[in-house]
């Protein structure tokens, strides 16, 4: 990790890296997003709006993701000061935030159908809800520092203690059995039949290719403002 | 009920969002290293 802490070794790796990532999830969500409009057939007891799954669940994994990022990031940045570090909490959080909204709006349009309700202040629900807030909070919280002159250690604090709903987002539908269903899919397999399956994978590692994409081009921007303002200062100086 | 809306709805949501994620993100960049690369011509 610590390779990378010279941003222009970094911007080495990135700027291929950007281009790979965007073209191959493009091409992972569009083949997933397809197949699982046209070519599953319906759920036996849900029927056609299974397919939601295919948004749903990469949405969910990657609101999820976005915030371990964030505390890993906030480890990297109050343990070894880690240059790029509070640069890649900047750049995770309005990935991981656009993605939490993706989860609850898809979860919410599939939950009227299924449930018969747009909305329920169920476990699984309300804790993913409290994720996206923490992103908001995240965002206002390091743009604020950032304006300041900061070095991001209080955001970074903020994304460690984020961290604690993780958990209670995964284990909420074991602690609190209400509307939501528990998990489908685990390390020892999956309850879904590999006809509707198959599709899923492919939307997974497609998203997260993409939201790979948008942190390293949002990276690569805050880096490029840091050029600029350090050429201004030197350029005011002398 | 009809599914479909339902199934259209949440997958114009996704792809809407993703889409505008990914444009502010592309935007932003290009416009970024554009001024970093002109100051260094300078």
């Amino acid at each position: 990790m610590h390779r990378f802490a010279n941003p222009a070794r970094f911007l080495k790796i990135a700027r291929p890296a950007t281009m790979w990532l965007f073209v191959v999830g493009l091409l992972l969500t569009g083949v997933g997003l397809i197949g699982g409009l046209t070519l599953t057939p319906p759920d036996y007891l849900q029927g056609e709006t299974v397919r939601i799954m295919y948004v749903h669940v990469p949405s969910a994994w990657l609101g999820m993701a976005g915030w371990a990022g964030i505390a890993a990031a906030s480890i990297a940045q109050l343990v070894w000061r880690h240059p790029l570090a509070a640069v890649a909490g900047r750049a995770l959080a309005p990935a991981g935030a656009t993605f939490a909204a993706v989860c609850l709006l898809t979860g919410s349009i599939w939950g009227r159908p299924t449930w018969g309700t747009w909305w329920e202040w169920d476990g699984r629900l309300t804790s993913m809800l409290i994720l996206f807030f923490l992103y908001l909070g995240y965002i206002a919280l390091a743009g604020a520092e950032k304006e300041r002159g900061g070095e991001g250690r209080i955001a970074a604090l903020f994304g460690l203690v984020g961290a604690i709903n993780l958990p209670v987002i995964h284990y909420s539908v074991l602690w609190w059995r209400t509307l939501h269903q528990g998990q489908s899919i685990g390390v020892g397999g999956s309850s879904i039949d590999n006809s509707i399956l198959w599709p899923l994978p492919l939307t997974m590692i497609g998203f997260t290719c993409l939201f790979g994409a948008a942190v390293l081009m949002r990276m690569r921007a805050e880096l490029a403002e840091v050029r600029v303002e350090a050429r201004m200062r030197r350029m005011s100086r002398s | 009920m009809n599914p479909w809306p339902f199934v259209v709805g949440a997958y114009a949501v996704a792809v809407a969002l993703t889409a505008a994620l990914l444009l502010w993100s592309l935007v932003s960049m290009r416009k970024a290293e554009a001024a970093a690369d002109a100051l260094r011509r300078e």
